[in-house]
């Protein structure tokens, strides 16, 4: 699958979902148990502590407990891909890093240390050019999608003819004026 | 399928291959026409398409940089991309929901229903729904709309059993699984539908009706379609009388081209089509052709819309099934004592997670974000699609520096919301949230606009010469042989769901080519 180019659509960075296919597919994540301690995965472009640095980054914008690693680490390994595509992204996550680094190490900080060193860049390119790949790849990952209760892609089931589409019970049927009964 | 020479004069060109475009290429071809589609997009197919909402958009979505000014949220949120239209044949068919609604009477006469609203650019059709109604029924009998034709309703899913109950609760009358354009039962040579939730994504099974899979094809078997995919129109020319002779054109193979034309119809959607008319200016029409009432590009409406989604104590599995097979109409009336013109209807509408998380609340990051998005199984949701006001300074224009990879001037989209628009939106957002607690929702969410799925008016219909573009048949005033042929021709937004009018509108507009081809007036 090839990768695709990153549009920046301004507050939104588009990013392929090749991208978390590719990822998943070379065999980063295999299974729940291995995503439960996914470690850093091979990195082209940034240093181990530029990585350690954008996952804590990643980890404090869309913090989820019932989330493993291995969504948050997909999204720095696909910034390294990017940076390994565009110079200018490379210099732009290694300055951003080394500016949160500066005052103290951010992985060092507690969660409210993090939030609001955070807060104070979340205007800046490097903080949405993160937060937009995060968005992407953070909630198209299987993990998330199991952690958070989404069913992903249904033409492979079947849809959900057959599968659920009005199984809620907790509430009456409508009359069939309203909604008739499938074919 | 057709190869016309590129110095055939007797070919109807057209621009784009969706509801316009690729419908009145099927009628005029039916006719015996001979008709070349300029498609700046990719041809895909059902087999091609993805369960998955960001692959699917950077496969079907226009993504050539646009930007946008005025006050509309989505200037803030998503400063370029104010559309979430298509590039790819088929058009916006291929990403559109289905609902098929028809516009009602009193929303053809705008101007003598909503009179005197302070900078509203409001004006009457030319068309009556009388006029129209013939033709409506044709478009419905082509998409094959649920609940016309004897074509029972689509089984309603979780998403519409919430609105259901909570509607009926709060006392509306009219709620429903909607006038879809997806089969409930197979029709057409398609299926019926899989219950997939994934219509935005371009449809697998070919239960929604699309240009694609429907019209596009079925010209094609006349021998009479000459479709030219990944063929960017860039300019329309004319000659000494002011008549538009052929359209320039990036196609595949590189360099630009001309393809002559014995009359084109621009189908290019509410942005494209006045852009390309702009950038179509020479000395005879400095303006950009078919511009002298200077109407090209303003009056741009894209329906006051947002959304509401409620939380629940229970499981809903929103995006199970159908997106927008549920509709509550008892708002789109009029009705001024609600302190607005104009109406509005609610219809379900769901995200898979990833688009639930980058539109919910853009921009937003946090735990108490991550929060409301642990939610989601447990949400419903529906969209607010209201009539908003035309305004003359809501206006696609050229940028005047920024150009394409074609070296044109991009577009942009400038849009304020009117205060009747945010009267409106601040009252559905009310009536919404009712539906929802009424059933129990701990916890109910205003979404904010998405970019537009439905842009219109930016070449509208006008009586007068002076007050619009083009006429009642989407001819333009000013060149007889150049016509709309999309949803920029509406002269005001109604609260409908536009397509079933836009492809309304082009069966009535092929027969009129037809019979000025015969009558030798084109």
């Amino acid at each position: 699958m090839k990768r695709r180019e990153f549009i920046k659509t301004g507050a939104m960075v588009v990013v392929g979902t090749a991208a978390v296919a590719t990822g998943v597919a070379s065999g980063l994540i295999h299974d729940a148990a291995a995503a439960e301690q996914a470690a850093m995965p091979k990195l082209a472009v940034l240093k181990p502590d530029e990585a350690q640095t954008l996952f804590s980054v990643t980890r404090t914008i869309f913090p989820h407990a019932k989330i493993g690693d291995a969504p948050y680490w997909q999204t720095v390994a696909d910034l390294d891909a990017a940076a390994k595509t565009e110079p200018s992204v490379a210099q732009m996550l290694r300055d951003g890093v080394e500016k949160l680094n500066a005052p103290a190490k951010f992985s060092d900080l507690d969660h409210a240390g993090k939030v609001a060193t955070l807060k104070a860049i979340e205007e800046t390119p490097f903080f949405q050019k993160v937060r937009g790949a995060e968005l992407q790849t953070l909630y198209s990952h299987p993990d998330t999608f199991k952690a958070l209760g989404y069913e992903g892609p249904a033409y492979q089931h079947g849809g959900y003819i057959h599968r659920g589409f009005n199984d809620l019970d907790w509430l009456p049927n409508p009359p069939e004026s309203a909604s008739p009964k499938p074919a | 399928m057709a190869a016309y020479d590129l110095n055939d004069d007797s070919v109807i060109v057209i621009i784009g291959s969706g509801a316009g475009g690729g419908t009145l290429a099927n009628e005029l071809c039916q006719k015996g026409h001979k008709v070349v589609v300029l498609e700046a997009g990719q041809r895909q197919s059902s087999t091609l398409f993805h369960n998955e909402e960001w692959f699917a958009f950077n496969q079907l979505a226009w993504l050539d940089k646009r930007t946008t000014s005025g006050n509309w949220r989505v200037a803030r949120d998503f400063p370029n991309l104010p559309a979430w239209i298509c590039k790819t044949v088929g058009g916006t068919t291929v990403h559109w929901a289905g609902a098929s609604l028809r516009l009602q009477e009193h929303e053809f006469a705008a101007k003598t229903h909503y009179s005197g609203i302070n900078g509203a650019n409001l004006l009457d059709w030319p068309l009556t729904l009388a006029e129209l109604e013939p033709y409506y029924a044709k478009a419905e009998y082509k998409m094959g709309v649920t609940r016309t034709n004897d074509i029972p309703g689509l089984p309603g899913n979780n998403n519409f059993k919430v609105m259901y109950n909570g509607a009926t609760r709060v006392g509306y009358k009219t709620v429903h699984t909607g006038r879809m354009a997806i089969n409930s039962r197979p029709r057409d040579g398609r299926s019926s539908c899989w219950q997939l939730g994934f219509c935005f994504q371009g449809c697998k099974s070919g239960a929604k009706w699309s240009t694609l899979y429907t019209e596009i094809p079925a010209a094609e078997k006349t021998g009479k379609l000459d479709l030219r995919p990944e063929s960017m129109a860039m300019q329309i020319q004319h000659d000494a009388y002011g008549r538009a002779t052929g359209v320039l054109y990036a196609g595949k193979s590189g360099g630009p081209q001309f393809q002559k034309a014995r009359a084109v119809c621009v189908a290019a959607n509410s942005i494209e089509t006045p852009r390309l008319l702009l950038n179509s200016h020479s000395t005879t029409f400095p303006n950009g052709l078919a511009n002298s009432s200077g109407q090209v590009g303003r009056n741009y409406m894209r329906h006051t819309t947002g959304s509401v989604f409620g939380v629940f104590k229970k499981p809903v599995h929103m995006y199970r099934g159908t997106v927008m097979a549920g509709i509550i109409q008892d708002e789109a009336i009029y009705d001024t004592k609600r302190g607005f013109a104009g109406g509005f209807e609610m219809e379900t509408i769901s995200l898979g997670l990833p688009f639930t998380a980058a539109f919910l609340n853009p921009g937003a990051w946090g735990a108490q974000y991550t929060e409301l998005l642990e939610t989601f199984p447990n949400m419903a949701g529906m969209w607010i699609v209201g009539e908003d006001m035309p305004q003359e300074s809501n206006a696609v224009t050229l940028h005047p520096s920024e150009k394409d990879q074609f070296g044109l001037p991009i577009p942009n989209v400038h849009y304020d919301d009117h205060a009747n628009d945010l009267a409106m939106r601040s009252y559905a957002f009310k009536r919404g949230a009712a539906v929802y607690d009424a059933v129990g929702a701990t916890r109910t969410v205003e979404v904010p606009p998405y970019p537009s799925t439905h842009n219109l008016g930016t070449c509208r219909q006008s009586d007068k010469a002076s007050d619009g573009v083009c006429n009642k048949w989407g001819q333009t005033h000013d060149i007889n042989n150049l016509f709309i042929s999309d949803g920029s021709q509406f002269t005001t937004s109604a609260a409908e769901n536009p397509t079933l009018t836009i492809v309304t509108l082009a069966i009535r507009q092929a027969d009129y080519i037809s019979d000025q081809c015969a009558k030798r007036n084109l």
